[in-house]
């Protein structure tokens, strides 16, 4: 992609190797200092960070009225009584295929939005992104900028070195608890459990997750950071299926910096090799090397970039959200010109509006449409009373004294609003077949009436008979209908109905 | 060992000095964090191995073993049932089905100890078989099928000679004994079928009514309704325990067969005998 010479980086200036000498088996962290930033993209992580973690820390105190019984709690994923609670929505167990799809549309969703925008998700929203940005302002409100820690690092470790530190990884360690604490939150009462994980009085499960996401959160976001997103994640590794030519990424417009030298030499480009952008890198590199993996897209070296030549008094965007394509127009229409006024201009003229609509784009448009439409017929379409019907097996059929056949059914009503009013209970099936239900009132009309638990499920044995002496085939196609007091049907399931073979 | 180690002049990354048709591999070190946790799992899986039995013959520093954790996971359901049970044993079938909880809980119950006692006999379903197992989910009862019947059969068996309230009764040996002809047999069985409309011959059938009168009235009644009291099944109806064919009917005269079933009280706590009781009178037959 780039049309520099590799640079001569710090790593290439080791001493040449021979056989002989001891070469280390594993490799150190290089560990990352990011400097302080201003601009307009640092503004945005700013305001996507808040929301973010406000997001994430209010949610779970937010109420909503769930009648008796139940959290008063607007988002909850209650495990022990199989339900999930999502504002007005409750989803049951057989309704999981609701989080299957809100997964699948969250990553058709990210696929689009990369091929349009590039790596927007790590550098802006990614959880360790967010955290380990929030993690580093605590460290240079208490450390200082990038300067004063390299220095307290390298300086003697008196009591200053060590106030700092361990304030820092006090700070950390109370941030990771209320994160921690508020992946709980999610699982269970908001206001209960945080009043138990205090008091001591919260169940072992409870104390074990807390302290396992308050834990990653500090090792993650607090020690390993960019290790994270160079070895641990998967997403660098294929976001290139992602991505082409058109989509926008973080890059360095080597056509207008290069050759790098000093302000007041006209022979050079723009790039006068401050390093503001490598120092502000949160993963370390150095995007004038060209796309890399390790790049997550923040576009903090933009703001660095962008300030630097502002205070030269030359145009901003050396290193900008930019497409491949454009990159390569802008190189081709500049190639041989003289460093200057006149090289920026003809490149930036020779950039086009990066093609959003695109076959991948529209791919992945239409994949998000498709599913979202699906998901929100099943939704809309889903039922809060289902009847549900199994057929004994064994036996299949029981022959009575006077000759006549019965089977026996089990009836489920799956009741997921808090309506109780029961509902009579009617056999759609050929004339002589009599249906009994075991333990239940009937009626004005005779109708067995069956009771349905609030939020719950109602079972009941029914019992369908064939007198002797009427012919029965061996299988039957039968009806259940549930009647509401109204005798409108508001749920039906069929079944069969089986005899001995003829 | 690695003869030609250089440095690779694009990356500055030294070669391992392994090369494949002039590809040349680069010796990039792991990161020293990975290296760690690698050393971390490995110790936690040397200590994981002390402590637990990892290795025949090797038993833990612990001691944990797991039938002893099953042991104490079913005592622990044991206690959290112990409430309920002693409620069920304290309870008269009746009782239990008039209270909804105590009757749910009867009939989850009962199903497993049902599986677990019973249906190698009478069925995973309660179906029975021809050949001397009754169905219980049909709603014709040999011994009863009212609560109180199903548990005294339950409790005592059936000529199981382990109780003395026992479920007792004898067919006489009508053929192996003598005391029927082969012909004579055979007109009472014609007549047996004439109960249920199914007689060929009828002149062989009002001769074996006169048989049957004499002999088989006093247990089987009159239009062969049966008795409960000693256990004499109906006959004028369509559920036949050793099969319905005259052939079938002809050996049961003959030499009659008779069902044993062991008596449980004494094998089964009393709560799960009304577990039991419960469960088998809403199989289906339930009086």
């Amino acid at each position: 992609m780039s049309t520099i010479e590799a640079p001569q980086r710090a790593k290439a200036d080791r001493p040449a190797v021979t056989p002989a000498a001891d070469q280390p088996l594993y490799a150190s962290r290089t560990k990352v200092y990011p400097k302080r930033v201003f601009g307009k993209v640092r503004s945005v992580k700013w305001a996507v960070l808040i929301a973010c973690l406000a997001l994430y820390y209010v949610v779970p105190w937010l109420r909503w009225d769930r009648g008796e019984g139940v959290p008063d709690q607007a988002v909850l994923v209650d495990i022990f009584n199989a339900r999930i609670f999502f504002f007005w929505v409750e989803l049951w167990p057989q309704e999981i295929y609701f989080l299957a799809g809100a997964l699948i549309l969250g990553a058709f969703a990210l696929f689009a939005v990369s091929s349009l925008f590039g790596r927007l998700w790590c550098g802006f929203t990614c959880p360790q992104t967010v955290w380990t940005d929030l993690f580093m302002f605590v460290e240079r409100w208490i450390q200082g900028d990038r300067n004063a820690r390299m220095k307290l690092d390298q300086g003697p470790r008196d009591a200053n070195y060590w106030t700092r530190k361990s304030l820092t990884h006090g700070v950390w360690v109370l941030i990771a608890a209320a994160t921690g604490g508020a992946w709980v939150m999610y699982f269970n009462d908001a206001p209960t459990v945080t009043r138990e994980i205090l008091t001591g009085a919260a169940s072992t499960q409870v104390y074990f997750f807390f302290a396992l996401f308050a834990g990653f959160t500090y090792l993650l976001a607090g020690w390993a950071r960019e290790q994270v997103c160079t070895y641990m994640c998967p997403w660098p590794r294929f976001q290139a299926a992602m991505l082409d030519e058109n989509s926008l990424v973080v890059t360095y417009r080597d056509w207008r910096g290069e050759p790098r030298g000093k302000p007041r030499d006209d022979a050079t480009g723009d790039c006068v090799d401050c390093f503001a952008c490598v120092h502000v890198c949160p993963t370390g590199i150095d995007i004038r090397d060209g796309q890399q993996l390790e790049c997550i897209g923040c576009g903090l070296c933009v703001d660095a970039c962008d300030s630097v030549m502002g205070k030269l008094g030359r145009p901003k965007g050396l290193v900008a959200f930019e497409t491949l394509k454009n990159l390569s127009a802008s190189a081709a229409a500049t190639a041989g010109m003289a460093p200057g006024a006149a090289r920026q201009k003809a490149g930036m003229a020779a950039r086009h509006l990066p093609r959003f609509i695109r076959p991948r784009t529209i791919l992945y448009a239409g994949a998000l449409t498709a599913v979202s439409v699906v998901m929100l017929g099943a939704f809309l379409l889903r039922s809060t009373l289902d009847v549900t019907v199994i057929r004994d097996r064994a036996p299949l059929f029981v022959r009575l004294s006077d000759g006549g056949i019965r089977n026996a059914y089990t009836v489920k009503i799956v009741n997921k609003t808090r309506e109780e009013a029961p509902l009579a209970l009617v056999l759609q099936a050929p004339q002589g077949f009599r249906m009994v239900v075991q333990d239940v009132e009937a009626d004005a009309q005779g109708r067995p009436l069956l009771a349905r638990r609030a939020d719950g499920i109602a079972q009941y044995r029914v019992l369908v008979t064939v007198p002797g002496g009427q012919r029965v085939a061996e299988s039957t196609p039968v009806t259940f209908r549930l009647l509401d007091a109204g005798g409108r049907a508001v749920a039906s399931t069929s079944s069969t109905f089986a005899g001995p073979r003829p | 060992m690695p003869t030609k180690i250089e440095k690779d002049s694009l990356t500055g990354t030294d070669t391992t000095g392994h090369e494949w048709d002039g590809l040349r591999e680069l010796n990039t070190p792991l990161p020293k964090w990975w290296l760690y946790t690698f050393y971390a799992c490995i110790a936690f899986g040397v200590v994981w191995m002390v402590i637990y039995p990892s290795l025949p013959g090797w038993k833990g520093t612990s001691g944990w073993v797991a039938r002893e954790a099953v042991v104490a996971d079913v005592a622990a359901a044991q206690a959290r049932n112990a409430p309920m049970m002693a409620r069920l044993r304290e309870a008269t079938p009746a009782q239990i089905i008039a209270d909804p909880e105590l009757r749910a809980f009867a009939i989850a119950g009962g199903r497993g100890a049902f599986a677990n006692n019973c249906a190698s006999c009478h069925g995973a379903g309660g179906q029975g078989a021809v050949g001397g197992f009754p169905s219980l989910a049909d709603d014709d009862w040999i011994w009863g099928g009212s609560l109180e019947a199903i548990q005294h059969t339950i409790r005592h068996g059936i000529r199981a000679n382990e109780s003395d309230d026992q479920r007792q009764s004898i067919m006489p040996r009508f053929g192996a004994d003598g005391l029927l002809t082969r012909a004579q047999i055979d007109d009472v069985a014609e007549h047996v079928l004439s109960l249920t409309n199914r007689a060929t011959d009828q002149a062989a059938a009002t001769r074996g009514a006169a048989i049957y009168a004499e002999q088989c009235v006093a247990c089987h009644g009159d239009r062969g309704e049966g008795n409960r009291e000693v256990g004499a099944p109906r006959l004028a109806d369509q559920v036949w325990l050793y099969g319905s064919s005259k052939r079938d009917i002809v050996a049961m005269i003959s030499n009659p067969r008779a069902g044993v079933m062991p008596a449980w009280q004494g094998r089964l706590d009393p709560a799960i005998v009304n577990m039991l009781t419960v469960y088998v009178h809403s199989l289906g037959g339930g009086e």
